[in-house]
Order: structure tokens, then C-alpha cells, then sequence
């Protein structure tokens, strides 16, 4: 069985530090602040918060309090505000060691498309253009296929770059897999995924 | 030095022109200057080129300014809640600059701080990097952003003082207080102004200094994305 989302995220979250500042994007990286453990790990949001907490009870919502993705949220005992400037300051800067975000195409150079769909999508690239280009380690969590079956694993990206040459790791519903020189490498296999099976849904180089 | 005025309308008096550049504070909905864009929509200043990290919601936010085809163009980096700027965009009514999110506000930051350019990292490969110059340190790769200086800059802060010292709360400082540098006049709009000398000078996030004008009003501050959890999960 390949993972759901919510295994996924959980293997997301093994790859955090312990005392690391983290930046997670929209979708299944959300979820991965609810598998860190015992870990003590910072959350940054990049419209001007470190140290992000869990979404408000009802009626305790806050419209000066948000996340990135414009959700209401809350503040722990560690937060910090700031402004834009100096929020993408820290992430241009190198000192967020890890960003975990969604994909639309990954290439087997580590090339990232996640922005934009010519003529479809044009929503913006917000700031991950400028999450992939700072931080530490770049994770991308996302399903190995699209809807329609093909490889979002790609030789090269057929859609806007994001990033070039700018993810880590990738992991996805089949398994865990790393950029290295000349392609993909598996790391991790799903319960009761085989490799051919990976292979099979994979266009990218595997080495 | 009075800087006080009663109303958003008389603050923006003598400001406006069509064609102009106006910096907008604010991420989403949160900490934006509702009280200002209201004004610019009943002064029917148009051809504006609008720097903002999005474009409001139909109805609300700087999608008033739209709806009322007053903007020309957007310096941006995220739209996607708006069916309106879509519209307008797709039908090539309306340009679109996309800004990647850092590069936007350390535009403001630099514009507002006399410096007319930096190298960034963030773009390099990308569509962002056309036409831009491109140079090498240390071995890496970074392009070439221009400051931004902004005819007007519209903000919103949570408390001043009567100088234009200002506090904003929470995540709504955002990018408030660099779309304020970058202004060469900066009109902000707050909850509460209090007389000088009742903010601890050492907790001031952005100096009066870079506020020429003032107003006080009531926001109606709308929730985009209302989340929240239960109870017994705590």
C-alpha cells in the first residue's frame, strides 16, 4: 500500500533537526507540524512569525494572527514577529535549516515547478521562490503521479521553474528518494511498494 | 509637526495623481489599509501601478480598486484570491509584475533606504531572471532587483503616536513598515493614536519619521481563512 497523506507528512517530519527553524508550505507540508514529536522544532511563517502554533478554538480567532496560507492561527510561548523584510531576510540568509513543500513537477536534476500552469494557474509564486533559494535543505512532499497517472518525477520540468537545481529530497505516496549526480536515488520504499513499482511510475533517472 | 488628520480623504488631499505608483502595506487581508483604499476608490485617482504581495478579495481590500478599473498594474507576488484581477488579467486589461515574496519586500526596504538596487539568489534560472543582469560571488549565481521608491505609500499600523511612531500587532506588521520606507510621502491609518510620550521608545517598530500623515478610524479587519479547533483537542 503506498502512503496516504498522512504518512507521508509523518515521514516528512522524521526529517526535521531537533532544535531546528522550519518553514512548512501549504497542503500535506501543514500537516507535518503534527508528527514532530518530542522534537523541539520552531515554525516559521513567512509573513512575519517564528514560533507558530496550532490553529485558534473557535471564537478565539484573531484576524491580526495569521499563517502564510491566510489561516488563522496562534502564538506560543516563543513567538516573534517581524516584518517581510526581515522575515525573508532570515530565509534569503540561510537560517531556516529546512523547507518542507508541496510540487507539481520535480526534475531528476533537482529543478522545481510549483508556481505556475501557463494559461490555467496564475496565482503567483509568493514566497517560495525565495524558500527554495535560502534554506538549508529543500523537501518536497508530494504524490509520485498526476491525475491522469504520469510521473510528476520528470526528466526535466515542463512547467515554470520555481527553482533550479534547488531540491533535496522528495517525498511521495511511493516512497523517499534524493537528487544526487545524475539522477534520483531511492532512499525508502512505502510498506509493500516494490522497486519496479517505483521505477514503473518514475520518469526520471533512477542511479 | 501635526501630522493628524480627521479623515482618509483629507490625508490622501494633494497626494494624488493619475498614473501614480502607491506602495500598499498588508499580506492577504491582515494589516491592510482599508481606510485608505476606500478613499482612493471615491477619488477616482486611476492608472494606478499598485506594489502589494496580493490584490485583496472581490469586494474588499485593494479588489475595491479593481472592480472600479482604477489600477493599471500590480507588482505582486501571490493573487489567487481574486476572480476579478483574473478576469481583468486574462482579458489584458490589467499587467501583472509577479514579484517572488522576499524580493518584493526588500525592494521597498532598499528603495527606502536610498539604495537603487541588490543581488538575490532567489529567481536565478527562473522566469523572474529574464532580462536581468546576472552576476557571479563566490561561485554562485545571483540577479539584479531594483529598489522600489513609490510615489505614495499607504499603510496600516495598530497604535502612533502623534509624531508617527508606530506599533503594529502580530503578523499584521507584515509589510507594512517597508512599504512605508519606500513611499516619498507615507500615509498610515491606525486603531488608536495616543499622545507622544505614551509608547515605550524602545518597543517602536517603525520611527515617525517615515509617516507624513495620519487618521484614525474603525476596521472592519475581515478573515479570509477562518481555521480553528475544537476544544477537547487541547
Amino acid at each position: 500500500m503506498p502512503w496516504n497523506r498522512e504518512q507521508m507528512a509523518a515521514r516528512a517530519a522524521d526529517e526535521l533537526q531537533d532544535g531546528t527553524y522550519v518553514n512548512l508550505g501549504i497542503g500535506i507540508p501543514t500537516l507535518v507540524a503534527n508528527y514532530t514529536g518530542d522534537k523541539d522544532i520552531t515554525l516559521q511563517s513567512e509573513n512575519g512569525m517564528l514560533g507558530m502554533g496550532p490553529f485558534p478554538f473557535e471564537g478565539e480567532e484573531d484576524p491580526d494572527l495569521i499563517n502564510a496560507g491566510k489561516q488563522t492561527i496562534t502564538e506560543v510561548d516563543r513567538t516573534s514577529y517581524f516584518d517581510s523584510a526581515t522575515s525573508f531576510g532570515m530565509i534569503r540568509g540561510g537560517k531556516i535549516a529546512a523547507a518542507v513543500l508541496g510540487a507539481m513537477e520535480v526534475a531528476e536534476n533537482g529543478d522545481l515547478a510549483n508556481w505556475m500552469i501557463p494559461g490555467k494557474l496564475v496565482k503567483g509564486m509568493g514566497g517560495a521562490m525565495d524558500l527554495v533559494a535560502g534554506v538549508g535543505r529543500v523537501i518536497v512532499v508530494m504524490d509520485h503521479q498526476n491525475k491522469k497517472g504520469e510521473s510528476k518525477l520528470l526528466k526535466s520540468c515542463t512547467l515554470p521553474l520555481t527553482g533550479k537545481g534547488v531540491v533535496d529530497r522528495i517525498i511521495t505516496n511511493l516512497g523517499v528518494l534524493d537528487v544526487v549526480a545524475g539522477g534520483l536515488a531511492i532512499v525508502e520504499l512505502a510498506e509493500g511498494v516494490t522497486e519496479q513499482e517505483l521505477r514503473d511510475a518514475t520518469e526520471a533517472a533512477i542511479v | 509637526m501635526n501630522k493628524i488628520h480627521a479623515t482618509a480623504t483629507e490625508a490622501l488631499d494633494g497626494l494624488l495623481f493619475d498614473g501614480m505608483q502607491i506602495a500598499a502595506g498588508g499580506f492577504g487581508l491582515c494589516g491592510i489599509p482599508e481606510l485608505l483604499i476606500d478613499a482612493l476608490v471615491e477619488s477616482g485617482v486611476k492608472d494606478l501601478s499598485i506594489a502589494s504581495n496580493n490584490a485583496g478579495v472581490d469586494g474588499f481590500g485593494l479588489g475595491k480598486l479593481l472592480e472600479t478599473r482604477q489600477v493599471k498594474k500590480m507588482l505582486s507576488s501571490y493573487v489567487g484570491e481574486n476572480a476579478e484581477f483574473m478576469r481583468q488579467y486574462l482579458a489584458g486589461e490589467l499587467e501583472l509584475e509577479f514579484n517572488p515574496q522576499g524580493t518584493l519586500a526588500e525592494r521597498m526596504r532598499s528603495g527606502g533606504c536610498g539604495i537603487p538596487g541588490f543581488y538575490t539568489k532567489t529567481g536565478v534560472g527562473t522566469v523572474i531572471a529574464e532580462g536581468k543582469e546576472e552576476k557571479e560571488f563566490d561561485g554562485q549565481t545571483y540577479i539584479l532587483e531594483r529598489g522600489i521608491v513609490a510615489d505614495l505609500a499607504i499603510v496600516k499600523a495598530w497604535k502612533a503616536d502623534d509624531t508617527g511612531n508606530a506599533v503594529f500587532r502580530k503578523t499584521a506588521r507584515n509589510f507594512n513598515p517597508v512599504a512605508a520606507m519606500c513611499g516619498k510621502v507615507c500615509v498610515m491609518e491606525v486603531e488608536e493614536i495616543v499622545p507622544s510620550g505614551s509608547l515605550d521608545p524602545d518597543s517602536i517598530h517603525l520611527p515617525g519619521i517615515y509617516v507624513h500623515r495620519l487618521i484614525q478610524g474603525t476596521h472592519e479587519k475581515r478573515i479570509e481563512q477562518r481555521t480553528t479547533r475544537k476544544q477537547e483537542e487541547a
